[in-house]
């Protein structure tokens, strides 16, 4: 019995490694700070939190194929600044401004997805390269300056509904989606299998370049999301918006279970790691604990998730 | 040399691992200045008599003497310090280390205890050594800048500072150019003349009827027979590798040859294949033999569409086929289950509903989401029908076993019904039920009308399961037999190109 307990304990901490996390962040919080545990403050982090949550779950599908996503903050902003743009400079209305700034988003995608899957560039270095052009090209629309004028249509995306934020909704809408395709569909099953050996998957009939391809579109349509969402709730299309988001949703999607070698990684996982990075930001801020050391404490938290990750797989994997 | 004493002396030796019993009762002896070579089929158990000897495994009983003296050899520091060194298929040395470093890995001549080490003493003590065996290359070389065969002398050398009396020496020419081997084999005469025991396993007839004094010859872990290797001949030692057993353990089944399946013309691929012409027929069962590297494993890959075929026809059907992907290939009706099972048949991470379902993915879904009622009903039937052991199916299957591996791998295959299944070495590294069981599925599913193309390194293996068989060297197809016409002889003879017995006989 004895003998048993302790990996039988490890893997179920292993199986809620994230929520674990999730609550050692939280409970310190709530003890701390009165201010913590109270409706609007929890409203306050699901609000910000939902938007880094919509890009983790992007960056989780390229992380599983063993890629990275460097571009998201450029594309969420170029996304952001498009759709502002669109609808206050060419009149084109709200709802079709939108549409035209995702489908621009879905572009730089597929042309990532082009590099990687077909050219054979590293993801690491393809995105790199469209994370610079991207934020450039964000920089010439806006001519460096914020797009303001939004009407209501835009704006309402990041008010409350019945006193909950929408980009909460937006969040499980998206995050139900993702979960679908990740988890149930075929698209979803061959992303886990070309992160598990890329060339046992080719020699059993999948065609890796297709699937990365398609991996790279959905990461930027998460990032073109979370750029709308972060336009309307700062009403206004900020030309250096979703800076060092790529950080954080890749912080996010480890925290919650993804394999940086690929092959391993899931929709809630990468919800379940966006909101540990959010609450730790928020308690800090309550803490008033100084914004630079935030940054210094949100590192180590990442580098102590990660060993403790790898820590638990190797047990996993000797026992 | 019969009124000397033994050397080495193993009495009963037994060791079993979970589900296997790898060496039962093995009695040996070995003389002081003779080379006594070990024979047997992969997995005889010769390797891991030879493991027990230089302390990697310990025996579950028998009793080993050297000199005269039982001792126990718990671990392999001990072994080096009763002189017994073993030079395994895997060289073990250091690449960016000197070769007078390698010889003293652990030992080093240090100026006092605890200080730095004397290099000079070293390099000199390293010089003597190779100076005593003949060797020409220089004790500050990297062993990085030699070549095999040099390294192999160099763990000689090792073996030799160490004042081995015994050194057993694992398939040390499969790496070797023919003049390398003639060198380390009058390394080893000498150091015979100087009183060392060698222990030589090898696969090669000529060699071990070249070099050995004496001969024995393992199968299924039992030591077959031991005779002075001058009162032996190929025919007798093969006949004693192989036993009778051969039919019993291949179950062949009479089968109907049917239509042609596949045709191919003057295939080519880069440089290991140069010019493959044959042709499979439905319902038999061809094997592909040749050494390693001969060009069989890229003829699978061809076939399959893993790499490009640079000239050459195939035909599959009767209708010309261009094969430019492993996809192509499937919706042909050809299936492959590679070499490598670990790099390219597994996704050794995920479950073996994943692994063995991956195939039937897109077949069991509906709008692109997967039916997993569908999946998971397939996956009873599989697990059933080919016997894979396994604790449900979600467990990893880097868990299971090399045998149940496998059939996770051919249960892929399965679900897609191929019309041409080509296996690359199938029962390389697992258990011998599980090879049984693996030769019994080829036979039915050849009986049910598929052709399947088996590539294998082991001899018989290809002649107990074959149908016809295939034989390259160096690139090109240079014979085919029939069932009837096989004999290890005439395969062996056209994979080298040499006669096996010239010289062999006295």
């Amino acid at each position: 019995m004895n003998q048993k307990f302790l990996p039988r304990f490890l893997s179920l901490v292993r199986a809620n490694s994230g929520l674990i996390i999730l609550l050692l962040v939280a409970l310190p919080l709530s003890i701390l700070s009165a201010d913590f545990l109270t409706g609007n403050n929890l409203l306050t982090v699901a609000l910000q939190t939902s938007m880094v949550a919509i890009a983790a779950i992007g960056m989780t599908f390229t992380l599983i194929t063993g890629g990275v996503d460097l571009s998201i903050g450029s594309v969420a902003a170029l996304t952001g600044a498009l759709a502002a743009g669109l609808a206050t400079r060419n009149g084109l209305g709200t709802y079709p401004a939108i549409f035209v700034a995702l489908f621009a988003a879905a572009l730089i995608g597929a042309l990532n997805g082009a590099m990687i899957a077909w050219g054979r560039i590293p993801p690491f270095v393809a995105t790199l390269a469209s994370m610079a052009a991207v934020r450039g090209l964000t920089l010439v629309y806006t001519q460096g300056r914020p797009i303001s004028g939004l009407d209501e249509q835009f704006t309402f995306w990041a008010t409350d509904v019945a006193g909950v934020p929408v980009p909460l909704f937006v969040l499980l809408l998206v995050a139900f989606i993702a979960y679908l395709i990740l988890h149930r569909s075929v698209f979803g099953n061959y992303i886990f299998a070309i992160g598990g050996g890329e060339e046992t998957a080719r020699l059993a009939g999948i065609s890796p370049a297709k699937i990365k391809f398609g991996v790279y579109i959905i990461s930027a349509l998460a990032a073109g999301l979370t750029g709308l969402l972060l336009t309307a709730r700062l009403w206004s299309a900020q030309p250096n918006s979703g800076t060092g988001l790529e950080l954080d949703a890749i912080a996010s999607s480890v925290l919650g279970g993804a394999s940086l070698l690929g092959g391993a990684g899931s929709v809630t996982g990468a919800v379940i790691g966006a909101f540990i990075i959010g609450i730790l930001a928020n308690g800090l801020n309550l803490l008033e604990v100084p914004s630079y050391n935030q940054q210094v404490i949100k590192g180590l938290v990442f580098i102590v998730a990660v060993i403790l990750d790898y820590v638990l797989k190797r047990r996993s994997k000797s026992g | 040399m019969a009124d000397q004493t033994y050397r080495l002396e193993l009495k009963n030796i037994t060791k079993s691992f979970p589900g296997v019993l790898a060496v039962q009762d093995v009695t040996l002896s070995a003389y002081p200045g003779e080379i006594l070579a070990l024979a047997g089929e992969n997995g005889a158990g010769k390797s891991t008599l030879m493991n027990i000897l230089s302390g990697a495994f310990t025996a579950d009983a028998g009793m080993i003497l050297l000199d005269g003296q039982e001792v126990k050899i718990s671990s392999p520091r001990r072994a080096q310090e009763l002189g017994i060194a073993m030079i395994h298929q895997e060289l073990a040395l250091i690449p960016q280390m000197t070769v007078a470093q390698n010889i003293f890995l652990g030992r080093e001549p240090l100026f006092a205890a605890g200080t730095l080490v004397n290099t000079k003493i070293m390099q000199t003590e390293a010089q003597r050594i190779l100076n005593q065996l003949g060797l020409d290359f220089a004790v500050t070389a990297l062993i990085s800048d030699l070549s095999i065969a040099q390294r192999q002398m160099v763990e000689i050398a090792k073996a030799i500072s160490i004042k081995s009396r015994v050194i057993i020496l694992d398939e040390p020419t499969s790496a070797l150019t023919e003049r390398e081997s003639g060198k380390l084999f009058g390394l080893m005469r000498s150091l015979r003349e100087q009183g060392v025991t060698l222990i030589y396993i090898s696969h090669r007839m000529e060699e071990i009827f070249d070099l050995s004094d004496r001969l024995a010859v393992m199968r299924d872990g039992q030591l077959v027979g031991v005779a002075a290797t001058k009162e032996l001949n190929v025919n007798s030692v093969v006949q004693m590798m192989v036993g009778r057993e051969l039919k019993e353990f291949f179950p062949k089944a009479e089968t109907q040859r049917g239509e042609v399946a596949l045709e191919v013309h003057h295939l080519r691929s880069g440089t290991h294949l140069k010019d493959a012409t044959f042709t499979l027929f439905k319902g038999e069962i061809v094997g592909l033999a040749g050494l390693v590297g001969s060009g069989r494993t890229e003829i699978a890959r061809v076939l399959f569409g893993a790499d490009q075929n640079e000239g050459g026809e195939i035909r599959v059907a009767g209708a010309v086929a261009h094969i430019h992907s492993p996809q192509e290939a499937i919706r042909l009706g050809i299936g492959l289950v590679t070499e490598d099972r670990k790099a390219q048949g597994l996704f050794l991470g995920q479950s073996v509903r994943s692994n063995a379902s991956v195939s039937l993915f897109e077949r069991l879904s509906r709008f692109g989401f997967l039916l997993y009622g569908q999946i998971d009903q397939w996956m009873r039937g599989a697990i059933q029908q080919l016997n894979i052991r396994t604790a449900n199916l979600e467990q990893r299957v880097g868990s299971l076993s090399g045998g149940n591996q496998q059939k996770v791998v051919i249960a892929r295959w399965l679900a897609l019904n191929p019309k041409i299944l080509i296996l690359d070495e199938p029962t390389r590294g697992i258990d011998v039920s599980s090879k049984a069981e693996i030769y019994n599925l080829m036979s039915e599913l050849a009986a049910k009308g598929m052709a399947i193309l088996m590539i294998s390194s082991e001899l018989p293996e290809i002649l107990g399961v074959s149908d016809r068989i295939l034989v390259m060297r160096e690139g090109r197809l240079m014979a085919e037999f029939s069932r009837a016409e096989a004999t290890q002889d005439r395969i062996m003879q056209a994979a080298t190109g040499q006669l096996l017995n010239a010289g062999g006989n006295s």
